[in-house]
Formats: structure tokens, sequence, C-alpha cells
């Protein structure tokens, strides 16, 4: 179970979350990776959902935030730890073992990962 | 871009059923739409050469695969050539861009498209799982649905271009104001400000009104080449432009979460192959599975600059009596959404409006677009419709 909230890079210098065998921007196969788990992101926009499908926490609050790495920013989508979260707010990812319950949905529960990292108010 | 010559494609029949919620399962309500369709261009089944069924979805939703054959075979359609497209919510218009293909190609002189999508008997919880299906998995296991990116892509808007709430469910009351006129709407009720913006929230800061309903239902589309129309029928209207184009996965990357990249190719694309200008267009379908994306496409399309899309509904220009009608038929909003019929009902509305077929909600019309809209602007093909010569 990796601890790790990893952007991928390509030798141009694009960014992305999560990462793809090819840079999205370039084309060139992303060959490093960058760990945002121990950073600062700002929260670009946010909603709760008061209408999640089976194994996920009603209501979900979600949120984009941005990470700056260098001037370059990569964004990254995941749940909030709490409701009470605000367009501009300074938050940092928090690990959960399971984001929602790998059993109760349409997915295969063995054909992805379902750790990862909410997003805290700093 | 490759330029291959074509031969100009014509529609020559449309039909749809009742949208809404329905006992049939999905071979059947493919069937009902597909024969009324054969019948309005009295037209016998056996003469199809191709036959596409736009669907998502029928695997998950109920456990039936190769509804293209159990169609084929139920119509009387055995002999041709059959396929099903699936581009989620866009199943439909990539439907007419298959069909467009068989006949500008001359590989089929004779092709129907029938799409359509039974979801009713699972739960909300269930249908919106099924969809979200589509995102990717560090989207998925956070919970993402499609009416969560609503939530926040309208949130960025209406902070960004300082767009009041109002606008987007005065979307809503239009919506649901052209679909009482619609007999095959789901919903034909009106609604006022006031009932969209007190509705329950479901992905704050848009509202139940903000969102279409889950829905079953079918509709289809014939096709033959212009020459072949001419002699058959003097009502068909013929495609002058379609184009698709795809954006990414993950909605996050995008660079700017205001602007739809599918939109805006299949737009320009579809644009430039028909050769008319964005004034040209008298009536268009817009995808308004969420009351946000009317004004995404508005503005993808060109019909308004970035951020100046919400004023086209504050200030009147696409209700039915304005310059620009957006959906007539009620749109998603109140015609309901079966995933994979919504393109081609899209098209059937627009075959009406430009045949004067369309009734109470009749506008004057000469040359109508649609866009289709798959996932949160995933896939997109954009299809400019004018009457035939």
């Amino acid at each position: 179970m990796s601890r790790e909230l990893l952007a991928g890079e390509c030798p141009n210098g694009h960014r992305s979350y999560p990462t793809h065998p090819r840079c999205p921007d370039c084309g060139d196969p992303q060959s490093a990776t960058v760990d945002l788990a121990d950073r600062e992101a700002e929260v670009v926009t946010w909603t709760t959902s008061t209408a999640t499908p089976p194994g996920v926490r009603e209501p979900n609050t979600l949120a984009i935030v941005e990470f700056d790495l260098d001037g370059e920013s990569v964004r990254v989508l995941g749940q909030a730890t709490t409701d009470d979260v605000d367009v501009g707010d300074t938050v940092r990812p928090v690990y959960v073992d399971e984001l929602r319950d790998p059993n109760a949905g349409i997915r295969e529960p063995e054909s992805q990962d379902w750790d990862g990292f909410r997003f805290e108010p700093v | 871009m490759p330029r291959v010559r074509m031969s100009p494609v014509a529609c020559i029949g449309a039909s749809m059923t009742q949208f809404g919620q329905r006992d049939e399962w999905v071979v059947d309500l493919l069937a009902e739409a597909g024969q009324a369709c054969l019948d309005d261009a009295s037209v016998d089944a056996a003469d199809l050469d191709h036959l596409y069924v736009s669907n998502m979805a029928s695997g998950e939703f109920e456990g039936q695969t190769g509804v293209m054959n159990a169609l084929a075979h139920d119509l009387g359609a055995l002999g041709a050539y059959t396929q099903r497209v699936d581009q989620t919510s866009a199943s439909g218009g990539a439907g007419i861009y298959a069909a467009w293909q068989s006949v500008a190609s001359g590989a089929s002189d004779l092709t129907m498209l029938v799409g359509g999508e039974k979801m009713t008997h699972r739960t909300t919880g269930e249908s919106t799982d099924v969809i979200a299906s589509l995102t990717h998995p560090a989207e998925y296991k956070h919970g993402v649905t499609l009416p969560s990116f609503a939530g926040l892509t309208a949130r960025h808007y209406l902070d960004r271009f300082d767009a009041p709430r109002e606008s987007l469910a005065k979307v809503a009351v239009k919506n649901h104001r052209n679909g009482v006129d619609n007999p095959h709407a789901q919903f034909r009720k009106e609604i006022d400000v006031e009932t969209a913006l007190e509705s329950p929230i479901i992905a704050d800061p848009l509202r139940l009104y903000d969102f279409c309903p889950v829905t079953d239902g079918s509709a289809a589309l014939l096709f033959t080449t212009e020459e072949r129309a001419s002699d058959l029928t003097d009502d068909y209207v013929v495609i002058s432009g379609i184009a698709g184009a795809t954006d990414t996965q993950v909605v996050h990357e995008r660079d700017d979460p205001t602007v739809m990249g599918g939109v805006v190719e299949s737009g320009d694309r579809a644009f430039e192959m028909a050769g008319r200008a964005r004034e040209d267009v008298d009536v268009a379908e817009l995808h308004d599975m969420f009351t946000i994306l009317e004004f995404l496409q508005y503005e993808g399309l060109g019909f308004a600059d970035q951020g100046e899309g919400w004023r086209a509904i504050e200030e009147g220009v696409t209700a039915r009596d304005g310059s620009l009608p957006i959906n007539t038929s009620g749109g998603l909003k109140s015609k309901g959404h079966p995933l994979g019929a919504s393109g081609v009902a899209q098209a059937y509305e627009l075959y009406q409006q430009l045949l004067g077929e369309a009734g109470p909600r009749q506008v004057e019309a000469d040359v109508g677009l649609a866009c289709n809209v798959g996932g949160f602007g995933n896939c997109v093909t954009t299809t400019i419709m004018e009457v035939g010569e």
C-alpha cells in the first residue's frame, strides 16, 4: 500500500496527476514521479454531493486542489476531510486506507486500489 | 485533417418513443422506435444495409448484451450489417456519426440508427454508479459522480465569471416550459425559479432541478444518400456538418475547468464542414444533462464568449421566441435522458423543427445544430442539419 501521492513527470517537465504512460501535453513517456503527499495545496473549487453511489459516504465533499511545483501547477481531485471547505483554503493531504467500500460498487474490486488521500484544511 | 469526397447524406425518417418510466426492456424499446421510424419513411426493414444501435450500458443495466443483433432479428433486418455504438452519454451522437459515415462512404445505401437505454429499474444510486464507472480509477475511488463534476464546475463558473445563481435555475425553467409541449417528454410540468432554487441540494451549489432525470426510452433515424432521398420523399433533411472530438478522461487535468475541448473541437469542425457561420443556426439542441452544461456548450460552440453564455438565458436569447432557441424539445432536463437515446432524440427534434412538424414547439428554422456530450465533456459529437433542397 503506497502512502505516496504521485504525479507523473516527463523529460520536458510537464506533470500530471494521476500518472499516465505518456505525457498528456507532449506525448513523451513520463519517466519520473513527484510525491505530493507532504506538500500543501489550494482549493480551486469544491462540492458536497448528497446523492452518492453504493459504498460511498453521504454526504461526500469533494475538492479540486492545486499544488504549486516551482511555478507549475498540478491539480488533484479528492475527498475533503470536512464539509467546511472554501475556495482558496490551504489544505494538506491526509492518508486514508479505504476511500469507499470496494465491494459495493459496480467496479471489480481487484481492478484498482481504494486507498488514497483526503484534503484537510490547514 | 484528411479531406475525402463523401456523398451528401439525408435523413428521411425519424421517431422517438415515450420517454420516462417504461415497463419494456431495452430491446423492446429499441424495436418500438425502430419500427416507428421505418413506418415514418415507408421503408421495409429487409431493405436496410446497415443497422446501428446507440447504447451505453445494456449489459450493466439489465445483463443483456448483443442488442444490435437482437434488434435486427426482431425487426426483420437479417442480412444487414449491425453494430452497437457506445460512447457513454454521447452514444447517440456517435451513432449519427457512424450512420453518416456508412452512407457517405458508399458502404450503405440505407442505414437505420436506433438509440435506447433502460435505466429506471435500478435505484438512482446504482444508475449513478453505472455512469460514474466511465471515470479514471483515481476519480472513481473518491466516489466522484457526473453530478459532482457539475457541482465543482458550476461553483467555479459562477465565482469566476460573476454569474448569478438564478441564471442556472432559468435554464431549468426554460427547458421545463419547452417540455410541456413535447408529448414524448418525461416531465410536462412548468416550474418557477423559486422552486428550482429551493429544491434539495444534490451537488452544492446545484440542486435537484439542475439535473436531468433517470429515464427509459428510445429514438431512431433513417439515412440514405441525398440523391435517393429526393426520389423517395419531398420532406427530408441533410447532414451538412458532423464531427466528433475527445477530451481528457481525468476531468481535473483540463487546463481550464470551464472549457470543454471536445465541444470546441467538434463544433469548429462541424461548422467548417457545413460552411456555416454561428449566426446561420436557427435552433439548437444542447446536452443539458446539468444546467451548467448549457452555458459551457453555448460558449464552446462559439455562440458567446467564454464566461458570457449565462447572459443569453437572462436576455431571453435562448427562449423559444428568442433569436437562438435552445432545447425546444425540453432538453434532457425535462424530456429525460435515456443515455444511448439522447443524441438520437436531439436529432429527432431538429428533424421535426426543420420539416415544420414540431406542432406547438415549432420555431422558424432552416439550419439546426445538436451537441451530444459523453462523460463530462469527455467525448462529444456536433451535428448540423439543414432542410433538403
